[in-house]
């Protein structure tokens, strides 16, 4: 249970920042926003390592799916994020 | 060598909300962006010094680094090749792997653990849901914006919400049998399995024209799933980063829908306008009172006009026409004129898509002006070219309160002391209602493709 309240914790608090920072975010920016934000949802690749590295082999098989799907969401949110934000220039 | 890795994720957290923090202007985006992904390979390089991991040897790691190498491929590719204009195609597959990454984080997690506790059920049974209907829902829009297998349009039959609901029930009836008994992972599998056809479901009936909103909030639910798993698995990156995400997800539908005056409830149900069809037909609005106008005409209004905003639709974009209007605004700029875009927030097919569409031109970024700032301004504008958009500059909006589109938030273009609309034929947008701008008195029609419209009006700008 203590546990359980200290994540539910971070998770309230996680949102109120999420709605502070992102609202401060101008609509030039919304669709750099929605693939960056894909980006950093690809956090979920901390959990699929961990469940690769677990002995059980149905786990593995599962974690390696989720690690490559994670992987994709991480590589291809920033990189497209990156390429999308090089457009955006001042007048020279 | 625990509370190492958990400083670690919780300095990776940090570098996430200033990665977003970073997004808050143009000049510091880029470095946001770098900012966030440093942070990922930090949570990434910590997670190899976990104690399982560890435990794992070479074969574990081997695994991971194959995993990870197969995803670095597909998901560069993809980035790098894919086209401006598909971005909203891009972020919805994105927003699918990220919840089929939870579904099976969630179902190797229970797979695995001896004694299951409640918020690990829950957890797990909450991570199954979300990130299922995430990962079907989102490759149905995917498919719906390709317009692949599905058509663009809604799709209804009898007794759909009822439909909807039952499984809803049903899956959250699996979830307390879960919760009851953990025993057996075929709960699991079943309950993803009926949150996976809700997913298909809840998606069919969204039409094409409000797919950022579906978009949107799907990246909400992608975020939602990851939370969960964060919740499943202990883990506090997860759950921060999940909440981050899904907190982006609800404000950017929250825009959009306002931007379209509709509920999210309207939206997610697929129903178009309420509004009455009893207003004004076509030939009433019509009838002998639009103008025609040829580019050469254009042109002379054009060269003693000061002050011209550009109003940009999606029809610009489908027709490919950006680097031609760029180049009419250049053009306009040498002859001393100040040129500048409005952009009405559902533009694009996503949020902030005509912006990103209008900067790969190259068209400066201080330029392109949000709806509320330019809206006052219009009144000191000589000439508003109004390209491939119709209900975003209808003025039914403000006036017919029993219009399908009544209250939505217009580009007041009509304040301009003169409008152009190019625009192929009279023929009405998605509201499918008449747009009685064409027929105002400060209202030229110029009838055109797109590209070769623009382009043709080049010639005779710098002809003139």
């Amino acid at each position: 249970m203590e546990t359980f309240i200290s994540a539910l914790t971070i998770f309230v608090l996680a949102v109120f920042v999420g709605v502070f920072v992102i609202k401060r975010v101008p609509p030039l920016l919304h669709t750099p926003l929605m693939s960056g934000s894909n980006a950093i949802s690809g956090i979920t690749i901390v959990g699929a390592m961990i469940s690769i590295a677990t002995p059980s082999p149905v786990s593995t098989i599962f974690g390696f799916i989720a690690v490559v799907f994670a992987t994709i969401n991480v590589v291809g949110g920033f990189l497209v994020t990156h390429r999308m934000l090089g457009m955006f220039r001042k007048k020279e | 060598m625990l509370s190492l890795i958990n400083i670690l994720y919780l300095a990776a957290a940090v570098m996430f909300i200033q990665g977003l923090v970073g997004l808050s202007h143009p000049r510091t985006a880029v470095r946001g962006n770098v900012t966030a992904a440093l942070g990922m390979l930090l949570a990434v390089v910590a997670t190899l010094l976990d104690r399982n991991v560890l435990g794992s040897g070479v074969r574990g790691y081997m695994l991971i680094g194959v995993a990870i190498a197969v995803g670095a491929i597909i998901g560069a590719v993809f980035a790098l090749r894919i086209k401006m204009t598909a971005m909203p195609q891009m972020v919805a597959l994105l927003n699918g792997f990220g919840g089929g990454a939870s579904v099976l984080i969630a179902g190797a997690a229970l797979h695995d653990a001896v004694n299951p506790n409640l918020q690990l059920l829950i957890a797990t049974a909450a991570s199954g849901i979300i990130g299922a209907v995430t990962f079907w829902g989102s490759l149905v829009a995917f498919d719906k914006l390709q317009e692949w297998l599905l058509p663009g349009k809604p799709i209804h039959f009898p007794l759909q919400q009822a439909l909807n609901a039952v499984l809803a029930l049903v899956a959250l009836g699996l979830s307390v049998w879960l919760v009851l008994d953990p025993s057996s992972d075929t709960t699991y599998w079943l309950l993803v399995a009926v949150a996976s056809l809700l997913g298909v479901l809840l998606t069919i009936p969204i039409g094409g024209a409000d797919m950022p909103v579906a978009v949107a909030l799907l990246n909400s639910y992608s975020g939602l799933a990851g939370a969960a798993a964060g919740f499943v698995l202990n883990n506090n990156a997860l759950i921060i980063t999940g909440s981050l995400v899904g907190a982006s997800g609800i404000i950017l539908s929250q825009i959009m829908c306002k931007a379209m005056n509709r509920s999210l409830a309207n939206v997610l149900l697929g129903k178009l306008g309420s509004g009455s069809s009893d207003g004004a037909s076509a030939d009433e609005t019509y009838a002998g009172k639009v103008k025609s106008t040829s580019p050469e005409e254009i042109a002379m209004l054009l060269d003693t006009a000061r002050r011209v905003v550009i109003v940009p639709g999606y029809g610009l974009a489908v027709s490919q026409a950006q680097h031609a209007v760029r180049e009419l605004a250049t053009l306009l700029e040498s002859k001393g004129a100040t040129v500048e875009f409005g952009i009405h927030p559902v533009a694009g097919r996503m949020p902030g898509h005509m912006n990103v569409l209008l900067a790969e031109a190259d068209v400066p970024y201080d330029k392109l002006k949000e709806m509320d700032e330019i809206n006052p301004q219009f009144g000191q504008v000589d000439v508003v070219l109004v390209i491939g958009a119709n209900d975003v500059v209808n003025p039914l909006a403000n006036t017919d309160p029993s219009s399908p589109i009544a209250g939505m938030p217009i580009l007041e273009v009509g304040n301009a002391r003169s409008v152009i609309v190019m625009k192929r034929s009279l023929s009405p947008g998605f509201a499918g209602i008449p747009n009685p701008l064409f027929a105002a008195d400060n209202c030229l029609m110029y009838f055109g493709d797109g590209k070769a419209a623009v382009q043709a009006l080049v010639a005779a700008v710098k002809g003139g």
